[in-house]
């Protein structure tokens, strides 16, 4: 067993936790934060999306141990204190980005990620798309969730726009 | 997963200790490989020696006409570098296309190359570049560091460290991918480097080659031109269900050509 010290979603989460442990199962099983969702566990789908110290991870694909010491933020993290909801979610309810919700999350995180990584330039449509290469949706066929994140980034103060 | 005992060690003499203490050892880095691994039970280590908090293994630097990266730096890091995009953008722009964002964010150069997965990307960028591999114990030329299929010359325990990267006066790294897992089916790097024209070709065979006649053929004259005529034997190369030996073969060609044409 090892002892375990992640901020999560600004709360500091002290444990001691069985290496082997995966820090998808930490979040869910542990902290029962189930926003985080578990698709295929071979780490393709992208469900399990989470930030670790602001950078997008596949959750299944982390020890929990690995995460020590360091911030992890998950799709609970990131609605503002009074429980409106973060523009990019706002976006996705706003622009049909998702059908049964199970991909959303992750979609979600990784959407946030991929706008924060492309400040330094305009945002096109073509970028988002190449960018959620590893998020799968096997409702939507994409269109909406690209629809989503372009005003979801927009409402961020991100420039989008420029070539598709 | 099997059970396994986890140590964080602070230094490369600490995890190489804690390497040789264990029974059956593994390193871990993103774990983009190996944790996959111990899910499928495929391995069981005993212990598992994180390199995650060692300094040593950090870091991009800028070296005497080259640059060097450490063995934890992630593929996202590679890519968004800006002294690398400068002097080697054709590294950076394969690390841009390794995986998915996610994948980029956890995986790490030391990881992909001891891992040397016949369909990874770098084992091309090392032998294209003419690149050195530091490990704990030694130095040793990417040409003799990949020795066949997941297989390199990292003796039991030692570690990679660093990697240096010669700048080449130009170079591009081409991938045909795979559509669902982004590894290469075909991949090939040319690069006109201080040690001659070379071209490294990776997804093709079980291990990383070059093609001596496609770098006479380019030394001679850099068009595509020159290559266009050359057969690949496709004989040792790799089948399975993304694609037959002979339509690799064809694809190493096709990827050497697009390689050329972006830079000559
Ligand atoms: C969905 C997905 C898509 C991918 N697509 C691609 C792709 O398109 N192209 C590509 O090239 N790769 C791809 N990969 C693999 C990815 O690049 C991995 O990051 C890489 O193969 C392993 O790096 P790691 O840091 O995660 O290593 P780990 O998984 O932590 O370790 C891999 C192996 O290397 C050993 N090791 C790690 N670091 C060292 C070191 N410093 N010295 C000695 N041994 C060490 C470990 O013991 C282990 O045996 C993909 C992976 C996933 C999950
Ligand atoms: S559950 Fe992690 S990638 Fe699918
Ligand atoms: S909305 Fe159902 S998987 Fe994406």
């Amino acid at each position: 067993m090892t002892d375990i010290t992640i901020t999560v979603n600004d709360r500091e989460i002290t444990a001691t936790v069985e290496p082997r442990l995966l820090l998808v199962e930490f979040l869910r099983e542990t902290l029962l934060l189930t926003g985080t969702h578990v698709g295929c566990d071979t780490s393709q789908c992208g469900a399990c999306t989470v930030h670790l110290n602001g950078r997008s991870v596949k959750a299944c694909t982390v020890l929990a141990v690995q995460a020590d010491g360091q911030r992890v933020t998950t799709i609970e993290g990131i609605a503002a204190a009074d429980g409106a909801l973060h523009p990019m979610q706002e976006a996705f309810r706003e622009h049909h980005g998702l059908q049964c919700g199970f991909c959303t999350p992750g979609m979600v995180m990784s959407a946030l990620a991929l706008v924060e990584r492309n400040r330094g330039e305009p945002l096109t449509e073509t970028i988002i798309r190449n960018e959620l290469e590893g998020n799968l949706c096997r409702c939507t066929g994409y269109q909406g969730i690209v629809k989503s994140i372009v005003a979801g980034a927009k409402a961020m103060g991100a420039h989008v726009g420029g070539a598709p | 997963m099997y059970a396994f005992a986890y140590q964080r060690p602070n230094t490369l003499k600490e995890a190489e200790a804690a390497f040789n203490a264990g029974e059956d050892a593994s390193y871990l880095a993103g774990g983009q490989t190996l944790i996959p691994t111990l899910k499928q039970r495929l391995r069981q280590p005993s212990v598992v020696v994180d390199l995650g908090a060692i300094a040593a293994l950090k870091g991009i630097a800028a070296t005497n006409g080259g640059i060097s990266v450490g063995a934890a730096v992630c593929h996202a890091d590679v890519a968004a570098a800006p002294e690398i995009r400068k002097l080697i953008p054709a590294l950076a722009r394969l690390a841009s296309q390794i995986g998915d964002p996610q994948v980029r964010n956890r995986g790490t150069l030391g990881g992909s190359i001891a891992n040397n997965d016949p369909a990874s990307d770098y084992p091309a960028a090392l032998v294209g570049l003419g690149a050195t591999v530091h490990t704990s114990a030694r130095d040793l030329a990417a040409d003799e560091f990949f020795t066949g299929m997941f297989e390199t010359a990292l003796a039991s325990g030692e570690l990679v460290v660093k990697v240096s990267f010669p700048a080449p006066r130009r170079a591009a790294y081409v991938k045909f991918r795979n559509p669902a897992s982004r590894y290469a089916i075909v991949g090939v790097m040319v690069a006109e480097t201080a040690q001659g024209v070379r071209v490294a070709v990776t997804g093709a065979g079980p291990c990383v080659f070059r093609i001596p006649e496609m770098e006479a053929a380019l030394a001679k004259t850099f068009s595509i031109g020159a290559i266009q005529n050359i057969p690949i034997a496709s004989g040792e190369l790799n089948a399975d269900i993304h694609a037959t030996a002979e339509y690799r073969a064809h694809l190493v060609g096709v990827m050497a050509e697009r390689a050329v044409a972006m830079i000559a």
